[in-house]
C-alpha cells in the first residue's frame, strides 16, 4: 500500500517536472520534458495495473486463468511497448532539434515564430 | 574525436557486443530479451566505432545499406505472420517446428523467432541511421 | 477471409517495405509506390462491399481469443474510412509523381506515405484500444518525418510544434488507457463497452468520466479542436503540397474517428454530462476556426483553419448523439475528407502556376486567366466545402442542421449557418484574389519582386491535375448522389448505436444473432 502511494507521488511528480520543462523557453528541454511525460505515463499504467509482490501469473493444471492475486503481465507488456515507442520517438526529436537548432540559429522557443503570423 | 585509448578499446568491446545481442535476442523467447533490445545492444556496439572512428568507417564496418537492412527486417516480420495465412488460420498465429542439430538435439524452431530477427534488423537499422546521421552533422 | 480485413494494414506495410529495397532506383519506387496505392484501393473497395453485404468481420491476429489478443474489426464504419483513405492515398501518390522533388524521394517520400498508410488504416480497423495508440504512434511517426523532409526552416519550426502537441496527446492518451485498464481490467473495445456500462451501473462512474475527459483532450488535439488546434495552422502549410493533402484529409479525421468510435461504443454512460461538453467544443470550434481562416491571407493557411472549423461541426453531430445527427457526422466526414484533401492539390497547382502560395498581389492572381480548368477545379471542392447546393457539403451540412432542429438547438443552428457563410465568404475571397483577379493590372509595379512569376506559367502536368479531376468528380457524385450515401451513413450510426452488434462480433454472441445486419 505504501509503495502505491509512493509510485503515485513519483508519477505525479514526474507529470510536474515534464511539464514544467516544457514549458521553459528551450527545445532542449522541451525534450527532456517530454521524455519525462512519457516516463510518468509508463509508470503510470504500472501503478494504476495494480501491485502484486512474488504471485507469478501462472496457470494452475486444469484452470484456464491463473488464480487471483496474481502479477498482471499485462501492464508490463504495454509499458514494453510504450517504451519502444517513446525511444523511437525521442531519437527522431533528436535530429529533429539539433536539425532546427541550425535553421534558426537559437534554441529559444520564442524565436520559432515563423509559421505563425 | 581521435582516440587511441576509445579506438583500441572499440577494437575488442564491438565483436563482445555483437555476440551479446545476438544471445539477447535467441534468449528473448523465454528469458527476459528479445530483437528490440538485442539490437539496441549491437547498435550501441556500432554506435561506440562510430564515435571512435567517424561516421564513415562505421558504414564500411556495417556492410549492409541500412535502408536495405530495415526493409528485410520489415519483409521477414510480415513473412512471419503470413506462415499462418497460408496455414489457414488468423494473421501472426505462432507456427511451430523442431530442427535437428548434431549435437544440441531437437530444437524448437517458430515464426516467432523469424518476427524477433525481423524486429532485430528494422531496430537495428533504424537506430543507426539516426546515430550515423547525427555523428555526420 | 481472415485475411481480408489485415490487407488494408499489410498491403501499405509491403509496398513500404518493397520501396525501401528499390530505394535507389526512383523510378521503380514510384511505379511500387503507385502499384501498392492500388491494391490498397481495391482491397478497401472489396472490404466496404463485402462488410455491407455480410456484416462485420472480426479477426483475432494471433488467434488469441477476444479479449486477450489483438482483435481487428471491420465494421461499416471502419471499412468506410479505410476505403475513404485508400482513395486520398492513391490521389496523393499520384499527385507526387510530378509535385515532389527528388531529393525528398530518394529519403524515403514514397515508403513514409505507405507506412503512414498503414497506421491509418489500423487505428480504423482495430478492436483494442491499446493498439489504436500504437496504430496512432506509427502514423505520427511516419507524419513527423513527412513534416520535417527536406529540413527547409519553416517546416522544422512547424515540425517542433506539431511533434510537441502530438506526443503531449500521446502521453494523455496512455495514461488514459492505464487508468481505464486499472479500473476495468480490460482493453478490448468491445468488452470496455460491456465493463463499463457494468461499472457505471454499480456506482463507480467517477473515474471512469475523468478517463473519458482525458480521452477527449488526448483526441481533441489530434483532431485539432478548440483550444488544442494551435499545432494544426502553424504546421499544414510548410511541407510539399501532396503531404499537406494527405494530412488535411486524414490525421484529423482520424482523432474525429477515435472520438466517435469511443463516446458511441465506450463512454455512454454519462451522456449528459461528456456529451454537452462537446456540443460546446464543437460550437466553439466552428467559430475560432472560421475566424482564424477570415484572417489569413495565404492559400493553404486559409484551409488550414478551415479544417478546424470543419472538424466542429463532425463533432457537433457526435454531440447532439441523436442518431440524425451522428449520420450527420458520418457524412460531413466522408464528404470533408475527398473535398479537404482535394483543395490542398489545388492549392499545390496554383503554387506551380504562379510560384507563391500568398494571395492577392504580390502573390497568385489571375489562375483563371492562364488556366480556366485550374480554376473549374478549385471552385467545385471550395462551393462543396462551404455547403452550396448540389454539391456533398451541401447535404453534410443540411443533414446536421435538421438534427439540430429536431433537438431544438437553435443556437447551434445559428452558429453552424453563419459559420457556413463565413466559409463562403473565405472560399470567394481564395477566388476573387487568386483564380479572378486580373493579372496584367499593376503588373508593371511590381518590379522590386525578384522572384516574379513568369510571364507563361508552366504547364501543369497530367498527373497533377487526373487526381484533382477524380476527387473533384466524386464530390459532385456524393452531391448528386446523395441519398444513397445517406443511407449508407444511416446504417452506419445504426451500428454504432447499436454497440451490442460490436460486442457480439467480436466476443461471439450467446445467442448468436447475425451481426451487424441492418434493414
Amino acid at each position: 500500500m505504501t509503495l502505491n502511494v509512493l509510485l503515485a507521488i513519483l508519477v505525479g511528480g514526474l507529470f510536474a517536472m515534464g511539464i514544467y520543462l516544457m514549458l521553459r523557453r528551450s527545445i532542449v528541454k522541451l525534450i527532456m520534458g517530454l521524455a519525462l511525460l512519457g516516463h510518468g505515463a509508463n509508470l503510470l499504467i504500472f501503478t494504476s495495473g495494480g501491485l502484486v509482490r512474488a504471485r507469478a501469473p501462472l496457470i494452475e493444471e486444469g484452470e484456464t486463468i491463473p488464480s487471483a492475486p496474481f502479477a498482471d503481465p499485462l501492464p508490463q507488456a504495454l509499458i514494453l511497448t510504450a517504451i519502444v515507442i517513446s525511444f523511437g520517438v525521442l531519437a527522431f526529436m533528436m535530429v529533429l532539434v539539433s536539425r532546427a537548432y541550425r535553421a534558426v540559429g537559437t534554441d529559444d522557443t520564442d524565436e520559432f515564430t515563423g509559421t505563425d503570423h | 574525436m581521435n582516440s587511441t585509448i576509445l579506438q583500441t578499446a572499440t577494437r575488442y568491446l564491438l565483436p563482445l557486443l555483437l555476440v551479446v545481442s545476438l544471445v539477447i535476442m535467441l534468449q528473448g523467447h523465454n528469458k527476459p530479451g528479445g530483437g528490440f533490445i538485442g539490437a539496441l545492444i549491437g547498435a550501441a556496439g556500432f554506435a561506440l566505432h562510430g564515435m571512435a572512428f567517424g561516421p564513415k568507417a562505421t558504414r564500411t564496418a556495417l556492410r549492409v545499406d541500412l535502408v536495405w537492412l530495415m526493409a528485410a527486417g520489415l519483409a521477414m516480420a510480415i513473412a512471419s505472420g503470413l506462415f499462418a495465412v497460408v496455414e489457414g488460420s488468423a494473421f501472426l498465429t505462432g507456427q511451430w517446428g523442431s530442427v535437428h542439430v548434431p549435437g544440441f538435439g531437437s530444437i524448437k524452431v517458430g515464426t516467432p523467432l523469424l518476427f524477433d530477427i525481423g524486429v532485430y534488423c528494422v531496430v537495428l537499422g533504424v537506430v543507426m541511421s539516426i546515430v550515423l546521421a547525427l555523428l555526420e552533422e | 477471409m481472415t485475411l481480408l480485413p489485415v490487407l488494408p494494414i499489410l498491403i501499405p506495410l509491403c509496398t513500404a517495405c518493397l520501396g525501401m529495397l528499390f530505394y535507389r532506383s526512383l523510378r521503380l519506387q514510384q511505379w511500387v509506390s503507385l502499384f501498392g496505392a492500388g491494391a490498397l484501393l481495391v482491397v478497401s473497395i472489396l472490404l466496404l462491399v463485402i462488410v455491407h453485404r455480410d456484416g462485420m468481420i472480426a479477426v483475432h491476429s494471433g488467434s488469441w481469443a477476444a479479449p486477450f489478443g489483438i482483435t481487428l474489426v471491420a465494421d461499416l464504419f471502419g471499412a468506410i474510412m479505410v476505403l475513404l483513405g485508400a482513395i486520398t492515398a492513391a490521389a496523393v501518390v499520384v499527385y507526387s509523381i510530378a509535385s515532389v522533388d527528388s531529393i525528398r524521394k530518394q529519403y524515403l517520400y514514397h515508403p513514409l506515405v505507405h507506412v503512414l498508410m498503414a497506421g491509418v488504416c489500423g487505428a480504423f480497423l482495430t478492436g483494442d484500444i491499446f493498439n489504436l495508440y500504437v496504430c496512432f504512434e506509427v502514423l505520427l511517426l511516419s507524419s513527423f518525418v513527412l513534416l520535417a523532409l527536406g529540413s527547409e526552416r519553416g517546416q522544422l519550426e512547424g515540425a517542433i510544434k506539431y511533434v510537441t502537441l502530438n506526443l503531449f496527446s500521446s502521453a494523455v492518451f496512455l495514461s488514459a488507457v492505464g487508468i481505464l485498464y486499472g479500473a476495468v481490467g480490460t482493453l478490448n473495445m468491445a468488452d470496455l463497452s460491456l465493463k463499463v456500462a457494468q461499472a457505471a451501473q454499480e456506482g463507480r462512474d467517477g473515474p471512469l468520466t475523468v478517463v473519458a475527459m482525458m480521452f477527449m483532450i488526448a483526441f481533441g488535439i489530434k483532431s485539432a479542436v478548440f483550444p488544442l488546434f494551435f499545432w494544426l495552422p502553424a504546421s499544414y502549410h510548410t511541407p510539399p503540397f501532396a503531404v499537406s493533402a494527405l494530412f488535411a484529409g486524414l490525421l484529423t479525421k482520424v482523432g474525429v474517428y477515435a472520438m466517435i468510435r469511443v463516446f458511441t461504443l465506450i463512454f455512454t454512460h454519462d451522456v449528459g454530462f461528456t456529451h454537452s461538453i462537446l456540443l460546446w467544443v464543437a460550437a466553439l470550434t466552428m467559430i475560432t476556426g472560421v475566424l482564424g481562416a477570415a484572417s489569413q491571407g495565404e492559400f493553404r493557411r486559409i484551409l488550414s483553419f478551415h479544417i478546424v472549423s470543419q472538424i466542429g461541426y463532425m463533432i457537433l453531430g457526435l454531440a447532439l448523439f441523436t442518431p440524425l445527427a451522428i449520420a450527420g457526422s458520418i457524412f460531413y466526414i466522408m464528404h470533408h475528407i475527398i473535398v479537404k484533401a482535394n483543395l490542398f492539390l489545388v492549392a499545390g497547382v496554383a503554387h506551380l502556376i504562379r510560384g507563391t502560395s500568398d494571395l492577392g498581389r504580390p502573390g497568385i492572381v489571375g489562375v483563371y486567366a492562364s488556366a480556366p480548368i485550374v480554376a473549374l477545379l478549385f471552385m467545385i471542392p471550395a462551393m462543396s466545402l462551404a455547403g452550396v447546393p448540389p454539391l456533398s457539403g451541401f447535404w453534410a451540412k443540411l443533414i446536421l442542421l435538421r438534427a439540430a432542429v429536431d433537438e431544438r438547438a437553435f443556437l447551434y443552428v445559428a452558429i453552424a449557418l453563419l459559420v457556413g457563410i463565413m466559409t463562403l465568404f473565405s472560399m470567394t475571397k481564395i477566388w476573387a484574389e487568386a483564380f479572378w483577379k486580373s493579372p496584367g493590372e499593376s503588373a508593371d509595379n511590381e518590379n522590386s519582386h525578384d522572384d516574379a512569376p513568369p510571364a507563361k506559367p508552366p504547364r501543369t502536368p497530367f498527373t497533377m491535375l487526373a487526381p484533382i479531376a477524380a476527387m473533384a468528380l466524386l464530390t459532385v457524385l456524393i452531391g448528386l448522389g446523395a441519398q444513397p450515401v445517406f443511407e449508407l451513413a444511416q446504417r452506419v450510426t445504426d451500428d454504432l448505436l447499436t454497440p451490442s452488434r460490436y460486442i457480439h462480433t467480436v466476443l461471439g454472441s450467446p445467442d448468436a444473432a447475425p451481426s451487424g445486419d441492418a434493414p
